[in-house]
This record gives C-alpha cells, structure tokens and sequence, in this order.
C-alpha cells in the first residue's frame, strides 16, 4: 500500500515537469468577432457541493467558451447573472426572461467516491419553462474538461439539432528554430487548444497530419530520413510504422473512411499521381497518371471518390476521381487557385485554400443547393489547410502573422473566428480529427 | 587517424561516414588504382590536363555557384544559370565517382503539398539541364522540400524570389 503510494508519487515527480513544459506549449486562445444573431443562453457557474477538494476546471465556463465560439450562441457574461441557481427549482424565469436569455443552463458538482466527480446539469427553456435535459456526468478530476465539452456537445445538439463537435481533438505541427536549429513537432489538443501534447518531435520537418477514422492513429510526413516518408503512427502507444518511402516525394495521406486504406502522393513515376495503398496488403492502387501535379486527396464521406489538387489545367484546382481510379472531373472553376481541399461530413461542402495575386483565403464551396454556391471564410493573406470540424460547424485553417504561423478555427457561416496562438513559434497544418466515442 | 582528416577534408557527415567504411575496405589494397575514394588527403591536383578536381568546387568561380533560382510558378531554367549548367555537368563528366542532390524549394505562398511537387519540378528542371549537358541520371537525385526550408521567412517578393532555389549538393565530389 505505501510502497504502492510511493511508486505514484515518484511517478507523478517525473511526470511533472513533462506537464509543464507541454502546458508551455500550449495554445493561447482569442476570440474575434462576434454574432448579433446568435442565440443568447446564460450558463450558470456550477459549484462544488461535496466534501474533498474542488476541481479545477470551471465547467461553466468551459462550457461557455465553447458555444461562444461556435458562433451559435452568444453566453451571457457571468457578472450581469442575476441569479445563482444550480437546480430547477431555484430558478427565476421571469428574471432570465427579462435579461432576453433564450436558454438557461444550471449544474452542479458532487463527490462520486473514489477521487471523481459527478456534474448534475439541467438545460431550460427560459420562454417555455420548461426543461430541455437534465443530465449528470461522471469523470476523475483530469478529464473535467472532457466532461464539459461533452456537456457542451448535449446542449449545442438539443438546441441545434446537430450533433456537438466540441469533445474532439486537433492535430498540428510546431516549428521553433531556424536552419539547423530548426525544430518540428506534431501535436494533438482539444478542441479549444488545451491539453496539448506531443506525439512526435523532429529535426526535421513535420507535416500534412491526417486521423485515422477511429482517433487512434495519425498519419504524417516526416523528412527525418532526408526524404518525405508517410509514418502511421498509435496516438496512445506512440508505436509507429513506416508505410511509404518510395523515391521522390510521399505526401498527403489520407485515411479512407472505413480506415482500410491510405490515400497518398507519390512521384516514384518521376511526376506527382495519387495513389491508394491497402494498409493491410501494402498493395498501391494509382489512381491519376497525368503530366501534371496531382496531390492532396481527401475522400468523400463514402469512401467512393477522391478530391484532390491538381495543376493539370495549368493552374491547380480541385478534382474528383473514383477511388478506384478512372477519369477526374474538374471541381473548381472559380478563382486561379484552388488547392488543399477538405469535405464536410456530408460531402456537400468543400474548403479550399483560394489564391489570387499574393492574397490566400479559405473559401467555401456549398453544393447543397442547386447551384454551386462560394462563400469566403477567412480575411488572408497567406491563409492555408482548411479542416472541417466533424460536424462541420466551424472550419480550423492556419495563417502567417509576421513571420510566423497562427492557427484559427472559423465558425461555417464566418462570424466568429478565434485564434489559436504558439506562445513562442510556428503552428501550421491543423487537421480536425473525428468525433469520440463515450466512455 | 587519416579517417579524421577525411572528416574534416568533407564537410558533409554522410559523405564522411561512406568515405570512413570505403577506407576500410579499399584502402590497403591499391592506392592508385581508385583515385576518388582513396587518395583523399593528397588528392588536389587534377589528373588530366582541363578536367575538375575536387579542390575546384572550392575554388573554380563557376562551381561555386551552387544555388539556381526560379520565377514564381515557374519550372523554366533562367538564361543566367546555362553557364553554371555547364561546369557542374562537366564536373559530373571528369569525375564519374561524384554525386549531386538537387533539393527543390518553392516559396510559402499556397498549398504546402502543392509546393512538394513544385520543388520537385524545378529539382527535375536542374537535372535535365544537367543532363542534356553531359551528366549521368546516375549521379543525380532529386529531393523536393517544398517550402519546409526557407532561407528567408518574410513575407515579401524579395524574401519569396530568394526561396524559389535548387540548391546543388555535393554529396560525392
């Protein structure tokens, strides 16, 4: 038992330190913008009612942040809360009503033995009166920032009526360093940029991190062996395997959605195709041979087709394939630059980092009407990599501020972005992974 | 010992480490017969009359210049880089044993796979130019790094147009 506590303790003091640095690293966090048109919901601080020590996250106002910047909601500050109730019974509705709050969240936090805590929250109707979920939520105390994005996610989908994205992890790369004391890192944090950690570290650089549709594992590019390989690698194990090291360029992997397959680009032809690798056989598929750089494919959400850059027409564009190879047919037609595609869940809308002159933005192709329809997202100039959240509600890209790279998430109709900033550094290649499955 | 000296004669490590294991396999056998890989410390001179030795990258005007660059979107070899087309090529031709990589860069703007595949044009740019001037496709190889090696990070022309390189890489001389 002692000897048990000790060996803890020791583990912890060797753990601490790596938890400071990684904190170091963390991502700081603006938002910019706002929506007049977003609905209003007050989100009251839930206090701890139990007996032993009180967690350290403030899921209210975790869970505040997050539906702030989804651009859906605009949450009530907490000092012009009029009331402090943390059940049902002890709310004023008409007091709610008066500050025009449209929904109204209350909770609470008790002991559920063994070191966790059980979140009670209820979800109102403050119009109505009437209860929209009432709900509780049990976690040890490190994953109380899960716990609130998922409560976050319970409420978005209730009110929305689509599924939350907020408990869901991102994927990027760091650079620090220039020349030969240039340094890389492929990193993976929450969704709003807390909890980072590091998956792989680098001399070398690090890109195009792509998920695995279960959130275990990221493929990437790593030109730690002089040349671009494509690594897999087990976020949890840190287990890697080399899966593509052929001679010229190996880029853009891309998991199929039934996770069997590997999109990629290789130039072992002595010109950019893509192909498609079967990860249990290994055996390559090419899917373009055409004079012309072919790269970035990503898959449409039923695993029949690929979209991808191509400069075939003279300037790149995106394209679409069949997955099982055979003639591409053009996407793109406006603007002279269309490249880095990323699809919504449902296929429907594809993100493009758009260049005219010197100015890049992320723009939007909605196709769920009848006529294709362009939205741009992103003010510029040099912004790149779009990737779409899994619910498609917002839409994280990277950016050039000065001399070094930003991150932002913008929500889908442009409203609200928020910025996701390396203290000191670079970050670029952000890549949204999947939704995660409940504990 | 005389390991060392290779070392420090060749800058570049992987050269050094493949000079280190050719020593010990070649080097008691026949000094003169392999001219290259084994007479490293004393080899200055050139052998034949007009041919390149290795001293000449570090001295001729011409090998000097290892760095081609390029107009924006653009795989074409400039007018201004034929000569230096040239004396690399002939450098490949006099020692057969030599070995060039040529890294292609693009500059930051756009997509970063994209910017892989324009890198590895322009490094086939340079390869061809070699070639069609007497190099061997065998001592040649291209890497692209895209825009992951700047040599300049701001966000301007000048800065872009000095990113937009082949940099030829000596990694046999």
């Amino acid at each position: 038992m002692t000897f048990t506590k000790r060996c803890l303790i020791a583990l912890f003091a060797l753990l601490l330190p790596l938890a400071a640095s990684a904190q170091q690293q963390g991502l700081e966090i603006d938002i910019i913008g706002g929506n007049a048109s977003a609905l209003p919901i007050a989100v009251v601080p839930m206090p701890y009612q139990g007996s032993a020590t009180p967690p350290q996250t403030d899921v209210a106002g975790v869970i505040r942040a997050d539906l702030d910047r989804s651009g859906q909601f605009r949450s009530l500050p907490e000092r012009d809360l009029v009331g402090r109730p943390t059940r049902g019974s002890e709310v004023d509705y008409p007091a709610w009503r008066a500050l025009r709050q449209d929904f109204l969240v209350v909770g609470r936090v008790v002991d559920a033995g063994d070191g966790s805590y059980r979140v009670e929250y209820e979800l109102f109707d403050v119009a109505k009166q009437e209860r929209l979920l009432g709900l509780a939520m049990t976690a040890r105390a490190n994953a109380m920032r899960d716990v609130a994005h998922q409560i976050a996610d319970a409420i978005y989908e209730k009110i929305l009526g689509v599924r939350g994205a907020f408990w869901t992890r991102i994927a990027y790369v760091t650079a620090s360093g220039t020349g030969k004391a240039s340094r890389y890192a492929l990193m993976v944090a929450d969704s709003d940029g807390y909890n980072p950690q590091t998956v792989v570290r680098s001399n070398e650089p690090l890109l195009s991190p792509a998920w695995s549709p279960d959130g275990r594992k990221l493929a990437y590019v790593s030109f730690e062996r002089g040349n671009s390989a494509i690594y897999i690698q087990d976020i949890t194990t840190g287990g890697r395997e080399l899966v593509s090291s052929f001679r010229g360029i190996n880029s853009g992997p891309a998991f199929s959605p039934d996770g069997r397959k590997l999109a990629l680009t290789l130039s072992r032809s002595g010109n950019p195709e893509i192909y498609v690798m079967d990860l249990g056989s290994k055996a390559l598929t090419q899917i373009t041979n055409q004079f012309g750089i072919d790269t970035s494919p990503v898959w449409s959400p039923d695993g029949a087709s690929l979209y991808f850059t191509s400069d075939r027409g003279g300037r790149p564009q995106v394209y679409q394939a069949p997955a099982s190879g055979g003639g591409a047919t053009r996407i793109t037609f406006e603007g002279a630059y269309n490249a880095d595609p990323s699809l919504s869940f449902d296929g429907k809308k594809i993100a493009v980092a758009q260049g005219a002159g010197n100015t890049y933005r992320i723009a939007v192709l909605d196709r769920s009407l009848g006529s294709p329809r362009w939205s741009t997202l992103s003010p510029g100039s040099l912004d790149e990599s779009p990737s779409f959240a899994p619910n498609a509600s917002m839409i994280l890209y990277a950016a050039r501020e000065g001399r070094r790279g930003v991150l932002y998430a913008v929500s889908a109709d442009g409203r609200v972005r928020q910025r996701l900033v390396l203290a000191d550094g670079d970050v670029r290649e952000p890549a949204w992974g999947p939704y995660r499955s409940q504990r | 010992m005389k390991t060392t000296v290779r070392v420090v004669m060749l800058s570049l490590l992987s050269v050094a480490v493949l000079a280190g294991c050719k020593s010990k396999s070649t080097k008691p056998e026949a000094p003169a017969s392999t001219g290259p890989s084994t007479g490293a410390v004393t080899d200055t001179g050139p052998s034949t009359a007009g041919a390149f030795g290795p001293g000449d990258l570090d001295t001729d005007a011409c090998l000097r210049q290892r760095v081609v660059y390029f107009d924006l979107d653009q795989d074409a070899l400039r007018p201004e880089f034929q000569a230096i087309m040239g004396c690399h090529a002939k450098y490949l031709r006099d020692r057969p044993s030599s070995r060039i990589t040529l890294e292609g860069n693009a500059d930051e703007r756009g997509s970063r796979e994209y910017n892989l595949g324009l890198g590895e044009r322009r490094g086939n740019a340079v390869s061809s130019a070699l070639q069609a001037n007497g190099g061997s496709a065998a001592q040649l190889t291209v890497v692209s790094y895209g825009e992951e090696r700047p040599v300049c990070t701001d966000s301007n022309e000048e800065c872009w147009a000095r990113n937009r390189r082949v940099e030829i890489v000596y990694t046999a001389r």
